[in-house]
Formats: structure tokens, sequence, C-alpha cells
């Protein structure tokens, strides 16, 4: 019953972030998350940061994660 | 009153006289220079070079009308320009209508005139008639085109729906979702920043060298809106034989997966503008991918799945990741975005 | 990845020979229907291992009497209803959200912090969020109730329609389906209330519940849990969701639901009035709530068309068995919320199994 992705916080002001889910950048409250900071991996749903994610943890569950590590040595990998 | 006319489309801009003939004399002429178009007819005499031709139409309404990697302009040449292409043919003519909201502002006209320019140019096709009209405030959203084009049917193309078999193999020349996720990254409430871009392009370079160069391209397609999914549905039930895709074979940019995934959207239903997919034989389907990856507009070209055989009713099904299967279904026709 | 999944169908495969009869697994949760079927996993389990679907889809479970209030609210020139892309289908007695929306009473927004943003920009309409969802997404409508009554935006207001997965749980298991064997948790509600709130269904039943998150190998890797504890004779909690999921869950999310919200009985779609279940504004915010601002009632809809949503909610039978399945319920002429919800039961054997898949 929900649909949530990790993203990384790349700005923080307060409780208002600007996460980057593989290029994507969304606004987004950390409200429910006041130890977040900047540069940590968040488990994004309905425009709130919901969690901490575990990165080593996150490997094992999400394919996406795990291509972050390619996508960030491979910078042009865009189509166009 | 004179700056008024400069900045912005006036009622009297389509109602063909002074500001009409101004309109075309001034702005459109210079940018879509060709003979044909020069002489505004009421219709452009046309010499080609076959009496088997290919005819289609469309209109475009997109918004947000500029987005990265195009316009609307550009949109309206390259997607006439690519059903041409699908269907076996060498695009020979385009017309270009154009409807205008009173009050639309003539920088912006004048950008999507560079971008019709632009891509007339770069796909070798003449915009040789048209037709400008206009609209009261409101009557319409900015701006509305449509585009008809004409081709001349590839002697080496023989495409048909009936022509499709159990083996054959169903290859795309790169990645889906780019144009529909762009378009979407930059709608109003939804705003979000990202690197995607459209990928629109006119593909008749590339179909035309693949069917002049090998012999088992049986069908093609443009999977515009409803995206792949709605695509691989017409062409199952208009051949009356099943597909089968595999997930790991289908090219998605990681970029535009995970901005789907945000969303809650099913990437297979969403539109592409530069894509197109081809059903071909089993023999020639290395021939098509070598051809295909040589070219700039296919340098991510893959095989993506087969023709296969019937079993109650055709069906388009997709292997998973996991080796799991399940049927691909003709989309509704929107995307929701969803947070379950 | 193979390894790891063959692993978890041995697992499987040796509970079901254990057990000597079928095995009912209820996955209780939208998401994990719809993954389940967009991935194709149920192909991949042995046969006598019967997954279910739970009533974990905020929008099935939802009364047709809150539809219909939410209609009506549309018609009022001086609301606009805000609400997540989910609800825009469902049908209610006189239509649809999305037959509304040519009216430009309706704009779908991604948060709700977008809706209370709406509400700022255009004043003199009164903002109805249409606040449905479980655990995962009521946080979110608290903060936007509490920043509303902070900054003194009173033309904003929610229809709460949020409901708590734990008591349909224990009404399923005492009144409804006594054939569930386990229950795959929701991982994202998981994040917010913890693993550690399904003890009670462990301790109260004696059904193992794993929470696991939403990538097919996680699913898979939870059955294969789940049928481990079973093969064992054992009833645990358990996640295997570690990225995200702890014990406790997010305890600054839960404070803030309970700062805004309290538990009241409430009507579920299917499973009729479960104590305690859903969740309503406060007194201290009850100038947020449509319910009061407009008198809303909420008696339950009779529903008389045959649908058997309810049924299919309690994992009772599959979408198959109700008579107007395919017929005259399809995604786009749909009877009940289990079609046109995205995560229905219903919708996702429409779309992506019906017999080939099973």
């Amino acid at each position: 019953m929900c649909l949530a992705i990790p993203a990384r916080i790349i700005e923080l002001e307060g409780d208002r972030a600007v996460v980057d889910a593989m290029g994507n950048r969304w606004k987004a409250k950390t409200t429910l998350l006041p130890k977040a900071k900047l540069g940590d991996l968040v488990l994004i749903h309905a425009g709130f940061a919901i969690s901490i994610v575990d990165e080593e943890e996150a490997k094992k569950t999400w394919q996406l994660i795990a291509e972050i590590n390619d996508f960030r040595d491979t910078p042009n990998k865009v189509s166009g | 009153m004179t700056k008024e006319r400069r900045d912005r489309i006036l009622l009297a801009h389509g109602g063909g006289g002074r500001l009409t003939d101004e309109l075309i004399r001034h702005h459109i002429l210079p940018r879509l220079n060709n003979d044909t178009l020069a002489e505004l007819a009421d219709s452009a005499k046309l010499n080609l070079d076959s009496k088997l031709v290919c005819f289609t139409t469309d209109s475009y309404v997109v918004k947000p009308l500029f987005f990265n990697g195009g316009d609307i302009g550009k949109l309206a040449v390259c997607g006439t320009i690519n059903d041409l292409a699908v269907a076996g043919s060498e695009p020979a003519a385009l017309s270009l209508s154009l409807i205008i909201e009173e009050g639309f502002e003539f920088e912006l006209l004048e950008k999507i005139l560079a971008g019709i320019s632009e891509a007339a140019r770069a796909n070798g096709v003449d915009i040789v008639t048209g037709d400008i009209k206009t609209v009261e405030a409101g009557a319409a959203d900015k701006i509305f085109i449509n585009t008809a084009g004409i081709g001349t049917r590839l002697d080496d193309a023989d495409l048909g729906l009936n022509r499709i078999a159990v083996g054959d193999k169903i290859i795309i020349n790169g990645t889906i979702g780019d144009h529909g996720m762009t378009i979407i990254s930059q709608r109003e409430g939804i705003k979000f920043q990202s690197q995607l871009k459209s990928d629109c392009a006119g593909l008749a370079g590339l179909t035309c060298e693949l069917l002049r160069n090998t012999e088992g391209v049986k069908f093609m397609r443009d999977p515009t809106r409803g995206g792949l999914a709605a695509t691989l549905n017409e062409i199952s039930r208009g051949s009356g034989l099943s597909v089968e895709i595999r997930e790991a074979d289908i090219p998605i940019n990681p970029t535009v997966q995970a901005a789907a995934d945000m969303l809650g959207f099913d990437i297979l239903n969403i539109a592409n503008e530069g894509k197109f997919v081809a059903i071909v034989s089993r023999e020639s389907v290395d021939d098509c991918l070598n051809i295909c990856r040589k070219h700039p507009l296919g340098k991510e070209a893959s095989t993506i799945g087969e023709i296969v055989e019937t079993v109650d009713a055709p069906v388009v099904e997709l292997v998973t990741k996991i080796g799991g299967k399940r049927i691909v279904q003709m989309p509704y026709g929107r995307e929701l975005p969803r947070i379950c | 990845m193979l390894e790891q999944i063959y692993k978890a169908q041995r697992l499987m495969d040796a509970a079901c020979k254990k057990m000597g009869r079928p095995i009912n697994i209820m996955e209780v949760c939208g998401t994990h229907t719809v993954s389940i079927f967009r991935n194709g996993i149920r192909p991949t389990l042995p046969k006598r291992l019967k997954l279910l679907s739970g009533p974990g889809c905020p929008v099935c479970v939802t009364d047709q009497s809150y539809i219909d209030s939410v209609l009506q609210l549309a018609d009022h020139d001086d609301c606009l209803i805000a609400t997540y892309g989910d609800m825009i289908r469902v049908p209610g007695k006189s239509g649809s959200l999305e037959t509304k929306q040519s009216s430009t009473n309706v704009k779908i927004v991604l948060s709700s912090e977008d809706a209370l943003q709406l509400a700022k920009d255009i004043p003199d309409k009164t903002v109805v969020f249409v606040a449905v969802g479980f655990e995962t997404t009521a946080p979110a409508t608290a903060v936007a109730v509490k920043e509303a009554a902070a900054e003194g935006v009173d033309n904003f207001c929610i229809l709460s329609g949020h409901k708590l997965v734990v008591p349909a749980m224990r009404t399923l298991l005492s009144e409804k389906n006594h054939n569930i064997d386990a229950f795959l948790c929701p991982g994202h509600v998981s994040v917010i209330i913890g693993f550690g709130a399904f003890a009670e269904i462990v301790e109260g039943f004696g059904r193992p519940c794993v929470v696991a998150g939403f990538e097919p190998l996680q699913i898979i890797e939870g059955l294969g849990a789940i049928c481990q504890q079973l093969a064992e004779g054992k009833a645990k909690v358990q996640s295997i969701y570690t990225a995200v999921v702890t014990k406790q869950g997010n305890t600054t999310a839960q404070k803030i639901i309970g700062e805004c919200f309290e538990a009241a009985d409430g009507y579920w779609r299917g499973l009729g009035l479960i104590e305690k279940s859903t969740l309503k504004l406060k007194d201290k915010y009850s100038r947020f709530d449509a319910v009061r601002r407009f008198d809303i009632s909420e008696i339950p809809a009779e529903d008389k068309s045959g649908c058997r949503c309810g049924e299919v909610l309690c994992g009772l039978i599959e979408p198959p068995e109700c008579k107007l399945f395919e017929k005259t319920c399809t995604p786009d002429t749909a009877v009940g919320p289990c079609m046109v919800s995205s995560e229905g039961t219903c919708a996702a054997w429409f779309k992506y199994g019906r017999e080939r898949c099973r």
C-alpha cells in the first residue's frame, strides 16, 4: 500500500530537503526524520522521508542502489 | 499598438489579410525556405519518384511546449516523419497547420518555428504547404499543430501484420520511456528537476537503411502514446499471434526508471518519440542489430523478444527478471501518479 | 540472486511437504499484491503454497460512502479537492473524480504538502485533502494538519480515510477467515509502526508474521522465511527488510500521528465495522476535519451490485470466482474498488494474471 523509493539528500534547510534519485531531483520534507542529514540515503513516500536507509543492507534489497555505483562511475549515462 | 503587434499574436494574424501575409513572409518563409512553399500556392505540386506513396497525419498538443530535447515544433515534424518511416517509406514532403490562440507570444512562436525548421532540415524534408488560423483567447491552449506527410514507398519494403510469423524476433532501437518521463517531469504539479531528455528524433534515415540493406524486416511501428505496451498489443491483436518479451532485455535508462518508480508509473506505458519496434525474421536479426548499432539513433538497439504460438487468444507476455511471467495489458491511456 | 531464490524455494517445498496440506499465506499489502503479479512470482511457487491477497489496499477498503462524500464536495463551487492519483478513478454512485476533473475542482497532488500549498495559494476556496492510506501515509497528513494549524490556514481540511493494519488482521483472523496460516507483512507500514507491532498477531493467534520489502527477491525470501517457521512449528515476528525496518519503527512519525489523530471505530469495505481501526482527527484539530466542517454522515453504503470485493479482500475467494469479474467488471467498467485500484487484487489479476499465470 505504499510506494516509496530511496533517494539521497543533496540539500537540506530545516526540514525542507531536495533529494536525488538517479539524477532526478525532488522536494521532500524530513519532518518525520529529525536526525536526517545532508548526504543520507532516505526512503521517500508521498513527499516525506520516512526512514534512513542502511546502504549495505539496501544493496541486497534494491537493484537500483547497486546501479547507483555504476551510475556514479559513468556520468554520461543518460539518453539523448 | 505597434508594440502589441510585434509581441503577441492577434486574431488578425489568422484573417488572411495583411497580418497573415506579414507573418508568413517575415517569420515562416525565411525559416522553412524552399521553392515549393515560396510559391504560396493553394496546393503544393509534387513530383514523386513513385506512385506507391504513404500518407499520414498527426496533431500535436503537447504540454509543456518546450522540454529538454525538443519542443512541439520538433515533435510535429519528427512524429509525422516517423509514421512515414515505419510504414517503409522515404519522407518526401510535409504540410504544416498552426492553430494559435490570440495573445500567444511571438517570441515563443519563433522558437517553435526554429524547432520545426531545424527538424525538417536535419531530416532532409521540406514543409511544402501550410495554414495558419487564430482563435480567441481561451479557445485553444496556446498553440496546436497538425502535420501531414507524404513519402514514397521503398521497393525493398514489404511490411505488413500478415507477414509476421511465429519465431520472428522483436527489436527496438534503444531505451524506452525517455520522452514521456521528460514531459511529465516538467508538468505543473509534478515538476521535478532532472537530466531526463526526450528522445525526439526522425527515424527515416535509420529505417530506410535497414530496409535497403536487409530482407528480413516484416513490420515496424513507433511506440508513441501508450508506449511499448500499446504497440506490442496492437501487433499481437493485428497479427493474431502472441508476443513474448523479456524484462531483462528491454533497454531502460536508470534515471528514467527511477523517475517512473517515484511516481508509480509503468515504463512500458510511457511514450517514446525516437524509437521504433521492428518485427524481423530470425535469420536477419543479427544484421538488423548491426545496422542499427552503427547509426546514432540505434546505438542501444536490442532484441527484446519474439513472436510465439497463441494458446487461446493472442496475448503479450513478459518474462520477468526472476523468471516469472505476467501479461502486458493494453494501457488505459493515462498514467496517474500513485502513492500506493 | 538465483541462489537465494532456490534457497527460498527449497524452504517452501519443505514446508509444503511437512504440513501435508496446502499452505495459505496472506499478503496484507496492495503493493505486495501488485509486485507479486508484476514480477510473475506466483508461477515460481510450489503449487500447494497459496497466496491470498488481503485488505491492504487503502482504496479498496474505503467504503463507498467516503467516495460519494468526496464527489459531493467536488460539486461545491467553493471547494477544491486535492487527491493522490490513486483515488481518481474509484467509482461512486455518480461517477468518479476523473469524470469531475474537467470541472477543474479536482487537483492531483503528490504530497499533503502540495494540498496545503494549494490552500495557501487559493484562499477563497476550501481545499479538501482526500487523506487515504495506512500508517505509512498518515504521518504526512498529520504534518500538514499541524502546519495548517500553526500557520492559520483555515481553508484547509482533510477527509480522513486513514486506516490501521493490525486491527484489520485481528478481525480477519477472529471473524472472517480462519484459513490463514501466516502473514507476509507490509514493508513500508512497518517502517512507521515497527515490526514489533505484529507481536499481538503472533501471540494472540500463533501465526508467523514476516515483514518483507517489495522487490521480488524480498518477497520470495519473505515467503521462504515464513515457510521455515511453519515447518519448524514456530510462530514469531521477523523482518527481512532490514534496510529500513526496525522493531520500534519511526517513533517521530508515531508521535505525530498520536498528536493529531485518535483511533476510532470505522467501516472497512468487505470487513464491516472494525474497532479502533481508523484515524479520526482529535478535537483539537476539529476545524480541519471535513467530516465536522461539512457535517458528513458516515453510514456505510449498501452494495447491491453483486460485487464480491469484500470476500476478495478477506482472501475468501479469488477474483475469478466473482460472477462479475472480467464480464461486467473490468478495469474500464469497474464495479468495485478491487478492480479500479491499481493495487486491487481484481485489477492485478485482470491486468497481469488470469489463467495463464496460475
